[in-house]
């Protein structure tokens, strides 16, 4: 019986591969000080490719709020061109792109670009690459990435990945996408809901939420062979997978012993230990990236607050105090900063504490915000909003500057999560 | 013949999953078949009792769980905001559930505990349970077993009405109590 029913449950899934239709669409809003003037010549001979290199790069910067695109017009400029940098100074450009597209041997194309800083009239480098011609927006985006980190000293993250489900009608797809949207690929479909999806420190399996068994089971999915497992699937619900930082080990909730408890089982479902022994709503855990740490949400106090336990166990600290609701702790990479949702006033907004003062700073205005989820340099937060009704997704800059909506026409887009750097 | 042997073997299936419960639960504390007499003082009169033909074994085949006049036909507890207590108006319903299980151990039941939509996901999958744990609870207190029942939560992830409003947000706070077959 359980079997026949798995079996009929499994012909529900559709498991594809293939580019979705349904783009994500990127407005952005608010715009951060101190933002760095940057012109951005077109790449000579990039009308070759079928994404425009030098625009790729520009609307990369533009969204992360640092910096200022200058216009640059028409120009002839590539990388070996000798460039009077006192006119780009009398521009008002403090930094400048030039580069050029090549065709190369077998369909490939070489592309080479050089940075300047112009106030202080020297390069900063450049890159080469041969790439196929499909692989050009991926390499607007490690040229970004360079720009980025050459010129604000942090690590740029154009080059990164985000899950997030869609619900379309009746039906639920795990949707990947490019940072910027492009490239949206469906992992699995069901028509039931699939919540919590969690990337893997390896950026190449997922955990999620899948309620395709009339419950919640937790699965683990490998996003290059789409092979899944239910890693946990006991008595009760499964839920609220979080990556330890090893990627070894997944902290999940269980009601299994009754209530929602915190437990600690291998990522293949081996060896479900618990972890907090409460009669409350243990839920939404989170491992610092230390792996010392599990954050997490719990009404132990009466309404839902944020508190922390050693990873191997141990006494519960309370970490937020404020407010009648904090929920969803998430640590920023470096360990400094936990954002959460916070309820002021009815309103569900992201809020950031630095963790060493305790200081709490609110970044959204609500009113229906969640899941917020860290870009891997620490520099935006991810969250999921409602505007008219419909659910978007939206990433703030952790100071809440400048603040972008991803998207998707006639679909509600929910549980973003923004996945690791790329190993190099 | 192939047909006969997956006939045969879909019997097989049947009466396995109906006898096998049976077999698992061979001590019965209180006997309340129809027709059990207790043993009266000796100067009563003894009623004669009618047997039934064929006592009912399959639980999803009992008419009261589609009978609009019966409450077992209902399967939905509502809650209040933030609430996991049973409601006065919701104790018959439960009652009558926990006697239909007790009369059929065979009988599987999982209560789907939901949310409204206000809050985190997961918390609200948190509180769900929370409903679902406390109609299981209820249930095992008047009698049922605990192998019987499964206890799950939904959240808010399936609600039964979609709008932003506090009538909405009332129906989605529910448990349903569903038989196997019915989910």
């Amino acid at each position: 019986m359980n079997r026949t029913l798995r079996a009929a449950l499994a012909c529900l899934l559709v498991v594809a591969a293939g580019a979705s239709q349904a783009q994500l669409t990127i407005e952005i809003t608010g715009g951060g000080g101190n933002q760095i003037p940057i012109a951005i010549a077109p790449f000579q001979g990039e009308s070759q490719l079928q994404s425009r290199i030098s625009d790729v790069v520009e609307a990369d910067l533009a969204r992360s709020g640092r910096f200022r695109t200058l216009y640059t017009g028409p120009q002839n400029l590539n990388e070996a061109s000798t460039i009077d940098l006192a006119q780009w100074r009398a521009r008002n450009a403090d930094a400048l792109v030039v580069g050029g597209v090549y065709p190369a041997s077998g369909g490939r194309y070489d592309v080479r670009f050089r940075l300047y800083d112009v106030p202080k009239q020297q390069t900063l480098g450049g890159l080469a690459f041969t790439i196929t011609p499909q692989q050009s927006r991926a390499t607007a985006h490690r040229i970004a990435d360079f720009i980025y980190e050459k010129l604000t000293g942090d690590k740029g993250v154009f080059s990164t990945r985000i899950a997030y489900v869609v619900k379309a009608g009746p039906r639920f797809q795990l949707q990947i996408a490019d940072a910027d949207g492009a490239n949206a690929q469906t992992a699995i479909t069901s028509n039931e809901p699939i919540i919590s999806p969690t990337w893997a420190p390896d950026g190449n399996r997922l955990a999620y939420v899948s309620f395709e068994s009339k419950k919640p089971v937790v699965y683990v999915h490998d996003l290059a062979t789409g092979q899944r497992q239910a890693v946990a699937n006991f008595r009760g619900s499964n839920s609220a997978p979080a990556w330890a930082p090893d990627g070894r080990r997944l902290a999940v909730v269980l009601s299994r012993d009754g209530g929602s408890q915190l437990f600690v089982m291998g990522a293949d479902g081996s060896d479900a230990r618990r972890l907090t022994t409460s009669s409350a709503i243990d839920t939404e855990p989170h491992f610092s990236p230390d792996g010392q740490w599990i954050y997490f949400t719990s009404d132990r106090g009466g309404a839902p607050q944020i508190y922390r336990i050693a990873a191997g166990g141990g006494p519960v600290q309370r970490v937020t105090f404020d407010g009648g609701y904090s929920a969803t702790p998430r640590v920023s990479p470096d360990g400094r900063t936990l954002a959460f949702i916070q309820r002021a006033g009815g309103r569900f907004q992201v809020a950031v504490m630095d963790l060493a003062s305790r200081q709490v700073q609110t970044l959204t205005d609500g009113p229906r915000d969640e899941s917020p989820s860290f870009a891997p340099n620490g520099k935006m937060i991810l969250y999921a909003t409602e505007v008219g009704g419909r659910g978007v997704l939206a990433a703030t800059s952790s100071d809440g500057r400048v603040r972008q909506r991803l998207s998707i026409p006639a679909a509600d887009v929910r549980e973003p999560a923004w996945g690791p750097a790329p190993a190099n | 013949m192939k047909r006969i042997l997956v006939a045969l073997a879909a019997v097989a299936l049947v009466a396995g999953c109906a006898s096998t419960p049976d077999t698992q639960e061979p001590a019965a504390v209180e006997d309340r078949a129809p027709g059990a007499v207790k043993p009266g003082p000796a100067t009563e009169p003894i009623k004669p009792q009618v047997i039934p033909s064929a006592p009912i074994t399959d639980p999803s085949k009992d008419p009261r769980l589609k009978d609009p006049a019966s409450p077992l036909s209902k399967r939905s507890v509502y809650f209040d905001f933030d609430s996991d207590a049973i409601k006065p108006e919701f104790v018959p319903l439960v009652e009558a559930h926990a006697a239909f299980l007790r009369q059929y151990p065979n009988a599987k039941m999982l209560i789907q505990g939901n949310a409204d939509e206000r809050g985190s996901r997961e918390y609200n999958l948190g509180l769900g349970q929370r409903r679902a744990d406390a109609l299981k609870s209820r249930l095992v207190l008047l009698g049922a077993k605990e192998a019987q029942i499964e206890s799950v939560s939904l959240g808010e992830e399936k609600p039964v009405c979609t709008d932003p409003t506090e009538e909405c947000y009332a129906k989605n706070r529910r448990g349903d109590m569903l038989y196997a077959g019915e989910f």
